[in-house]
């Protein structure tokens, strides 16, 4: 019985993971209707950063999380404002392609200066470390961290898009980009900054996956597809959407990885196919 | 009176074709101007590159002597160029009072607060939790309006206010006016219905395939004038 709570609670915490990637890839479809393919590799740009932070600074992986914060941002705005924009029309071919293309030359470069080796950060202990929560049932330390900055996330995000100044931009020239800019939004800044925040987030959870696991110049596309994934199950259009997306992902990864080790990311695809299935709009769609 | 803002020679282009031929036009501080015109006359494109979503030679536009044509249209906002889009055109996904708050983004100071939004409209004010599309179409209007108006602009363009409305939501909205123009507005209205236009303007321009083919004090030009001139005939 215990295996199996065990099991669904290491499900969700690894979600929490999932939802962290996915966050900046719902942000960024939300506001610009624009799928970055990227995205994945982004996370591994940012492990790389955190391991090289950590390895020549001998400083804390935190510490180098938030060095890796704003050096993201800054890429995003960048590459948004220099290259993504140009690429934004109604037809969403262009930005696949650019982003596609962005996908090998980061993956070649990481290649180039890492080599196909797997690395990973040390995080100084804590990757072992775990709260017992009763008899048999234990959480551990790490996976918890990664789970509250995701719910941290998700709430930052949230109150960003509801509260806020920036967030009603973000949402009106959702809507309609010409009519925002007759309000006076700048929608070539205000897309920099979707894309900064975005990538800004992997920042966070670039890190936390070197943390956690062994990171490799080529392992961005897999970490694109669990985020894709997150953001459909959860729908399209609602952060805590995509926050339950990324749980009920690692939830059923979890579950398959219990059955049979060979299992696990199947069950994940599995789930995700029949939510397209029988569910396309996703399990929590919102309209913004 | 000097011009707020005046067009000299203005032409304008979807692609190779051509919209607007050799636009003059001024409007003073305080003055409502009215332009009038059947479909496709070029009203719409006119006002697209007072507004800058259609760029033009610079100094075809002038806003108080100052080139603008070609400006982007969130820095013609900054500079007190506000425009209540033809169709309306809120924000769904914004509620009632968020689509009237980002009216004021460019954060340029003046009269209109939300507080004198709602006081001119009241219907919003019990209405500004809800979705701006959720309202009827009148009401619509009246945010839009609202909306360009918590800009507090020096230049309001209105782009077909009574597009799609009942003619009793139109005469509300245009009861509205009066309102809003007592302190002094400078406003451009474009309108399909000549009895209206000519009621709530000063001047007025017709505009005929490209060219403006008629203008005048509006309370002075005869009604014959002005069917001659909107149809060129």
């Amino acid at each position: 019985m215990f295996t199996w709570i065990d099991t669904i609670l290491q499900g969700v915490m690894l979600g929490g993971l999932y939802a962290l990637f996915a966050m900046g890839l719902s942000l960024m479809f939300g506001v610009m209707r624009l799928v970055n393919t990227a995205h994945g590799d982004f996370v591994l740009l940012a492990a790389f950063a955190g391991f090289v932070i950590t390895d020549t600074l001998h400083v804390s992986p935190f510490v180098a999380m938030a060095l890796v914060i704003p050096l993201a941002f800054g890429v995003g705005y960048i590459v948004q404002r220099g290259v993504l924009n140009y690429t934004i029309s109604k037809d969403p071919l262009p930005s696949l392609v650019v982003t596609f293309g962005m996908s090998i030359v980061i993956q070649n470069l990481l290649l180039e200066l890492f080599s196909a080796d797997t690395r990973s950060i040390s995080a100084g202990g804590i990757e072992t470390q775990s709260i017992p929560l009763v008899e048999g049932l234990a959480v551990g330390v790490l996976p918890l961290m990664i789970f509250l900055a995701a719910l941290a996330a998700t709430l930052g995000f949230q109150w960003l898009f509801g509260n806020t100044s920036l967030g009603r931009a973000f949402r009106a020239t959702s809507d309609d980009r010409e009519a925002a800019s007759l309000m006076g939004i700048n929608n070539v800044h205000i897309y920099a900054l979707a894309t900064a925040i975005a990538v800004g987030v992997l920042g966070v959870a670039g890190v936390f996956h070197g943390m956690r696991t062994t990171i490799a110049p080529t392992d961005g596309p897999a970490q694109l597809i669990y985020a894709f994934e997150a953001v459909i199950i959860g729908g399209m259009g609602s952060f805590w959407g995509t926050f339950a997306g990324g749980i009920i992902l690692g939830v059923a990864q979890a579950i398959g990885f219990r059955v049979d080790p060979g299992w696990g990311i199947l069950v994940g695809h599995l789930v995700f196919i029949l939510v397209l299935l029988f569910k396309p709009s996703g399990l929590f769609p919102k309209t913004r | 009176m000097a011009a707020l803002l005046q067009t000299h020679n203005l032409t304008a282009f979807y692609g190779d074709f051509q919209a607007l031929f050799g636009i003059d036009f001024e409007i003073a501080t305080g003055e409502i101007v009215a332009i009038i015109g059947a479909n496709g006359a070029g009203k719409s494109t006119f006002l697209k590159t007072l507004t800058g979503l259609i760029k033009t030679q610079k100094d075809a536009v002038q806003l108080e002597g100052d080139g603008i044509g070609g400006v982007p249209p969130h820095d013609l906002v900054a500079r007190g160029i506000a425009m209540v889009p033809e169709g309306r055109r809120l924000f769904p996904s914004l509620s009632v009072e968020e689509n009237l708050t980002i009216g004021a983004y460019a954060k340029r100071g003046g009269p209109w607060t939300l507080e004198r939004v709602y006081a001119t409209f009241p219907v919003l004010s019990e209405r500004r939790r809800n979705p701006g599309t959720a309202l009827s179409g009148g009401q619509q209007q009246m945010v839009a309006i609202g909306r360009a108006l918590m800009a507090n602009p020096k230049l309001l363009i209105c782009d077909e206010l009574s597009l799609g409305l009942a003619p009793v939501v139109i005469k509300e909205i245009y009861e509205a006016i009066p309102k809003i123009t007592a302190e002094g507005i400078t406003a451009i209205i474009v309108e399909q219905d000549v009895a209206v236009a000519k009621r709530v303007s000063h001047r007025l321009y017709c505009f005929q395939e490209g060219r403006v083919s008629l203008t005048g004090e509006s309370s002075k030009t005869p009604m014959e004038d002005i069917s001659k001139a909107y149809f060129g005939i």
